[in-house]
């Protein structure tokens, strides 16, 4: 096995670029295919990371970058029932297939006046005022050479506007659906979300999958909340095991906005989430939460950085594993705390459960500090169950796997509770019911 | 046929012997208290029998209702019958109360051929049993025992057990820490599920639990023996001379054998 990138590697994407660019709409602002190429050139510049780089010591993407994958996806091979599970009543819904929209499976009827919710292919044609500013302004590419990939290859996305002061009560949900079927393809969603001044909006964004084959998926989804406004964003990880997901998620926060992230991660066979919080102005406030399991061979590794630029800004993460089978994970935390951020408050815990003795976790937090005001914790826990716990519930009954189950959903169950939206919640429950032994004890005693 | 009986039971934990021949025999409607010194392995023989794996089990045996309990999980014994109250309650944390219990109460019902009680008739029963134990409804939605204090937890054990309604109830010193009204609480569960059917182990380091509590039975365990049995008479000798009348003489035995 060699963790060494060849150069046919990297080509394999650089030398599709052209072909690629060819084929895009003419329409659309010149300096977003300014951006495609700049990145594409970084990108031949970076080529993929291996374990020598100090932000992937732990994520092999030997397989990613070995595996040919096909840029050309189809788009036609899912149908409504397929995804019928993953959508929710009454919501607003936009699929996108190997990350193309599709009208015939998105539901756009009760989406309220005043805001814009479209693919981001319409929203460069309609909207390019509303898009260019803030596309790729975000998500650096520099040093990171799946956002670059993305930039230089997204097809399609969704856009989410909502104007200043608008609340939007139901939460918009996002289906990105992988449908392999053959060779293994690549395709780089690429969201934008922009939330107005007090505006107010709920997003779930779900990545699954239909049919079977390999497939990468290396999403970006940018997220900016204005001045005073209220996002909360959920993200579910439920890919077949033979998906590779590569995502960023990038998060602009504004003066006295308030932004929670939720990331739910129980799919896909290599997944990396790299999940960026600035929080550029005062009273900004970020609550990064994640809850990944992991069995099998799978790996899931969250590489968080929180930027405290303005002063009087808080951010909580919370992220926690349970790990099984040969499972891996990894977390790091960075909390980056600039000079004049005075009276930060950052708080970031990762706590992992190790259900097998073969899995394997990696926790890094690290605080970087450059004011002196600040209240910054962090800390990071690997454990297993309590064995006293479970003697204490056999003893009143509960059987062993029960017992067992039963504190797992238990060290789980605060990320569940944080949940506002009731049918992720209940999405997330089932899975546990579903996954641990004797769900159906748990589904009663909890 | 005794509804428990212990017989010449040696138990040691990390090679180190801690019950070193205990016999005891338990009938059908008796209070047995067991009190005892610290250390002496009064909680040992609790979590014995309610199946700590920890406890190694190396001489003797245990027979409940003739059966051989050592044979048996945890959870069996308790399907069976057997409860313990622990020293210790252990906070659960995500683990509520009331549904905890719900499962618990389903599993042993299942286990005796009972239709599973559902959501409406738990309640009903459930509320009928906190009366007696004069819970607080607060304690039956919070995690179990989770930020309890002392008197709660233990208010709670006994809460459990009227809800799991045992056949042999084994109180590892339920009372102690608590204050007189508490222990009267205590007392009052355990004396309103006295029955001819069921039988008690109450271990207790104070005699004064046992003034709420009659035994039928009193035994002094020390130092992994039960070195006196007595009438409910004894616990009063205990609280008046304490233990060291009863602690033989080191090497005593040797002494009288040569
Ligand atoms: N898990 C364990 N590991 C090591 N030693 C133990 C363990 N459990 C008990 N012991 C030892 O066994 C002896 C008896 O302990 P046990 O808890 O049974 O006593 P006890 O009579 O219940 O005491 P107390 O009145 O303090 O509750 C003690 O010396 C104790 O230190
Ligand atoms: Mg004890």
């Amino acid at each position: 096995m060699t963790t060494t990138m060849t150069a046919s590697d990297t080509d394999r994407f650089v030398g599709v670029f052209d072909t690629f660019e060819q084929a895009l709409p003419a329409s659309g602002p010149e300096s977003l295919r300014r951006q495609r190429r700049q990145a594409i050139e970084r990108f031949s510049h970076l080529g993929f990371p291996t374990l020598r780089q100090e932000e992937w010591r732990f994520t092999n993407v030997g397989p990613i970058a070995r595996t040919p994958f096909s840029l050309d996806v189809a788009v036609d091979g899912v149908t409504g029932s397929s995804i019928q599970a993953f959508s929710y009543e009454g919501t607003v819904q936009l699929t996108l297939v190997n990350g193309r929209f599709v009208p015939q499976l998105s539901d756009l009827d009760s989406l309220p006046e005043g805001i814009v919710v479209c693919s981001l292919g319409e929203a460069l044609e309609k909207h390019p005022e509303k898009v260019e500013p803030h596309l790729g302004r975000l998500a650096s590419f520099e040093n990171h050479p799946f956002v670059a990939l993305n930039t230089a290859f997204y097809g399609d996305g969704v856009f989410i506007w909502v104007p200043r002061n608008q609340v939007v009560e139901e939460p918009i949900n996002l289906v990105l659906v992988g449908n392999p079927s053959g060779d293994p393809i690549a395709f780089f969603p690429r969201n934008l979300i922009v939330s107005g001044q007090s505006s107010q909006v709920t997003v779930v964004e779900q990545y699954v999958t239909v049919g079977e084959g390999a497939y990468l998926t290396a999403p970006v989804t940018e997220i900016i909340a204005e001045d005073n406004a209220v996002v909360d964003h959920y993200k579910l990880q439920r890919e077949s095991t033979q998906a590779f997901h590569m995502a960023t998620f990038q998060l602009q926060l504004g003066r006295d906005s308030n932004v929670s992230s939720h990331s739910i991660s129980w799919g896909g066979g290599l997944v990396r989430n790299d999940v960026n919080a600035v929080l550029d102005g005062q009273g900004g406030e970020a609550t990064l939460n994640g809850l990944y399991m992991v069995e099998g061979t799978q790996l899931v590794d969250n590489h968080m950085r929180v930027d405290h630029v303005a002063a009087n800004c808080d951010s909580h993460e919370l992220y926690k594993g349970i790990l099984e089978g040969k499972g891996r994970s990894v977390f790091n935390g960075r909390i980056y705390v600039h000079p004049g951020a005075q009276k930060t408050d950052a708080k970031q815990t990762n706590r992992n459960l190790l259900i097998s003795p073969d899995a394997l976790c990696n926790s890094n937090p690290q605080l970087e500090i450059f004011a002196d005001d600040v209240k910054c914790t962090h800390g990071s826990t690997v454990g297993q169950l309590d064995e006293t716990a479970i003697f204490y519930l056999r003893s009143r009954g509960i059987g062993e796997e029960a017992a067992r189950s039963l504190l797992t959903y238990a060290f789980a169950a605060d990320i569940v509770e944080r949940i506002k939206v009731g049918a992720v919640r209940r999405d997330l429950e089932e899975f546990l019911f579903r996954r641990l032994p004797k769900g159906d004890i748990v589904r009663q005693a909890v | 046929m005794s509804l428990l009986e212990i017989k010449n039971l040696h138990a040691q934990v990390e090679e180190q012997e801690i019950l070193k021949g205990v016999d005891l025999a338990v009938n059908q409607g008796e209070i047995h208290a067991i009190m005892g010194p610290n250390g002496s392995g009064k909680s040992t023989l609790a979590q014995v029998l309610a199946g700590k794996e920890e406890y190694e089990v190396t001489e003797g045996e245990i027979l409940y209702k003739g059966q051989d309990l050592l044979e048996m999980a945890p959870e069996e014994r308790a399907r069976e019958g057997i409860f313990m109250a622990f020293q210790y309650p252990v906070e659960i944390p995500g683990v509520s109360n009331v549904y905890f219990l719900k499962a618990a109460l389903n599993a042993i019902r299942t286990h005796r051929g009972l239709e599973e009680m559902d959501a409406m008739d738990f309640l009903v029963y459930v509320r009928e049993k906190m009366k007696v134990v004069k819970m607080d409804e607060a304690l039956l939605n919070r995690p179990v025992n989770e930020g309890f204090s002392g008197g709660e937890k233990k208010r709670n054990e006994i809460f459990h057990m009227s809800v799991l309604d045992p056949v042999l109830a084994v109180l590892d010193e339920t009372d102690s820490g608590l204050d007189i009204d508490a222990l009267k609480i205590v007392a009052d569960g355990v004396n309103s599920l006295r029955s001819e059917e069921r039988a008690f182990l109450v271990i207790t380091h104070y005699q004064r639990l046992l003034n709420y509590i009659v035994p039928d039975v009193v035994h002094v365990l020390i130092d992994g023996r039960i070195v006196r049995t007595g009438g409910k008479d004894l616990a009063l000798e205990l609280e008046d001379k304490g233990y060291a009348w009863l602690e033989e003489p080191l090497g005593a035995a040797e002494t009288v054998s040569t």
